[in-house]
């Protein structure tokens, strides 16, 4: 399934707002040899909203291993962290 | 971002899977197993189990592949396989009793095959018989007691009506004894929730128990059945309680499109890792036991303060209706049952309703005939009459038939139970309260048979 060149996901964090999330997020993404290609940030409802758009295309694994692992460091730091491939959210949002 | 999905549209669809069940509900192979066709019953075998095997072996692994690329689950992995009373025809010889055993081994030949490849369920143990029976069907439908009760995986249907050649009452009179036959021989009768009646059935429906491999397929296919009730329940639960019913119905559009989107990227993707056809994706809200998944909760949102009372039908026809503008809006290949389904048993909020008094089986009745299926997983008294069972097919079926739609029936007498009792199957299923039925009987009109006769299609008031 790896295709040519890129291989997109998104990393979605969600929670309260506090200091290093994205230094911690970064340094798990850069051990699991991804590479992050932008990031946005916003307070959403009064809730800390942030995307990370990565490559997967040189990754030690797919987005269901990885998954679990990005979930895991969420719950040590308090926060809610998901990923999903980048072809949903262009299929579900884009006609 | 550079490819233009807003933070808000990640966190909307982040929020459908994590918090909103939404999942693709079933991927499902069909198989045709005409060229396995033989009139030596072991050759039969052979080639089915060669068959079977060898066009889904790497299909649960391939699934499992998928959901882990993507990151959306994929709750069941299903095989559906030509219906039985054709591929078995030829092997029969005239001898009932020994025929009868012949189609009872060929399902447990096609449990053992599901179980080796790793599915939920294998359907397609069924045939067709709108107008007239041949020896393989009625074989069949005996052997269904023991091939349904006595297996695992294994999910049987019969269409016995259509618009075209209307309802086969000789059929719906023996299917009602089947039933109860098949409810009696398996634990609380779990059988009976393997089994559907159907006018006017698809041929590519993905979800179980009706799914087959029709006819008109090609030789292997994907199929995929998409879910969300749990996704469309908090969208209308978020509209504001003035919102006209255009409003709603062009938000439910818009959310069936994006799911029904989703859907088809893994069913195309599937098909292509296995080298097979993609089939068509069915845009179903079919409920799950878990809490909020239900197109009970959907209706009370839209403004009921319980599902079954009145406006209930006009709810529920919105919503059907809604869903599949939205979804044949997303993707050329929307097929299969495609719309709302309404299984009291697996849906939280029905099953409360019937609980609470609200629901009844004629209210049922009403909702089916706008939703996508019909009366679907009810459990009634175990004592229930054949009559009253093949009565109550006959009304949905005619339902079907006048309507020109598909119907099903799904019912389930369970043994020992009375009205108000409740059952527990787990799992999928669910549990329910056993349905109140009308206590008069219906023998005379069912002990008539014959057929009843297709409609005219003009004049339609």
């Amino acid at each position: 399934m790896k295709k040519e060149g890129k291989d997109l996901a998104i990393v979605l964090v969600v929670g309260e707002d506090q200091t290093g999330i994205v230094a911690q997020v970064a340094d798990f993404l850069w051990k699991e040899n991804i590479n992050i290609e932008d990031i946005n940030q916003k307070i959403m409802q009064g809730v800390f909203v942030m995307t990370m758009l990565v490559d997967m295309a040189g990754a030690r694994s797919d987005v269901g291993v990885v998954g679990p692992k990005l979930e895991k460091l969420g719950e040590k730091i308090g926060l809610s962290i998901q990923i999903q491939h980048h072809k949903i959210f262009e299929v579900m949002h884009r006609v | 971002m550079p490819q233009s999905i807003s933070l808000e549209e990640v966190y909307e669809t982040y929020r459908m899977t994590e918090k909103e069940h939404f999942d693709i509900r079933a991927v499902t192979l069909g198989i045709n197993l005409l060229p396995c066709v033989s009139d030596d019953f072991s050759v039969l075998c052979r080639r089915t189990e060669k068959k079977i095997l060898s066009t889904a072996r790497q299909f649960v692994k391939r699934a499992e592949k998928i959901q882990s690329y993507y990151g959306i689950p994929i709750i069941n992995r299903r095989i559906t396989v030509t219906p039985a009373a054709v591929v078995l025809a030829g092997a029969l010889t005239g001898d009932a009793g020994r025929d009868r055993e012949r189609c009872v081994l060929y399902a447990r030949l096609l449990d053992r095959c599901a179980g080796e490849v790793g599915v939920d369920f294998l359907g397609g143990y069924g045939g067709f018989c709108e107008k007239g029976m041949t020896y393989a069907e009625q074989t069949v439908m005996d052997a269904l007691p023991e091939a349904l009760g006595k297996t695992e995986k294994v999910c049987g249907f019969f269409s016995l009506a259509s618009s075209k050649a209307g309802i086969n009452m000789r059929a719906v009179a023996k299917i009602g004894a089947i039933i109860r036959e098949l409810a009696i021989n398996s634990d609380q009768a779990i059988g009976a929730a393997k089994f559907v009646v159907f006018a006017n059935p698809v041929s590519d429906n993905p979800f179980m128990a009706g799914g087959y491999h029709g006819l008109q397929e090609a030789d292997n296919i994907v199929n995929v059945g998409i879910s969300g009730p749990g996704v469309v329940r908090r969208v209308v639960a978020g509209l504001p309680r003035d919102l006209p019913l255009d409003a709603v119905a062009e938000a439910i559009k818009k959310t069936a499109f994006k799911i029904t989107r989703a859907g088809e990227l893994i069913g195309q993707e599937l098909a292509r890792s296995l080298g097979v056809r993609f089939g068509s994706i069915d845009v179903s809200l079919a409920p799950t036991t878990a809490v909020g998944d239900s197109v009970g909760r959907i209706l009370e949102a839209m403004g009921l303060e319980r599902v079954g009372t009145h406006g209930s039908t006009a709810a529920l026809a919105l919503l059907t209706d809604a869903v599949k503008k939205g979804g044949v809006m997303a993707s050329s290949r929307v097929g299969g049952l495609s719309g709302a389904f309404i299984p009291v048993s697996e849906d939280v909020g029905l099953a409360e309703a019937v609980r609470a008094g609200a629901l009844g089986i004629d209210k049922l009745e009403a909702m089916t005939t706008v939703c996508s299926v019909g009366l679907d997983m009810i459990a009634v008294p175990g004592d229930t009459k054949t009559t009253t069972l093949a009565a109550i097919i006959a009304d949905e079926l005619a339902i079907g038939v006048m309507n020109n739609k598909t119907t099903a029936i799904r019912l389930i007498p369970v043994p020992g139970k009375k009205a108000g009792d409740h059952v527990s199957w787990g799992g999928l299923l669910g549990s329910a309260p056993i349905m109140p039925l009308h206590q008069e009987n219906s023998d005379y009109f069912i002990w008539r048979k014959g057929q009843l006769p297709a409609p005219v299609t003009s004049f339609r008031n």
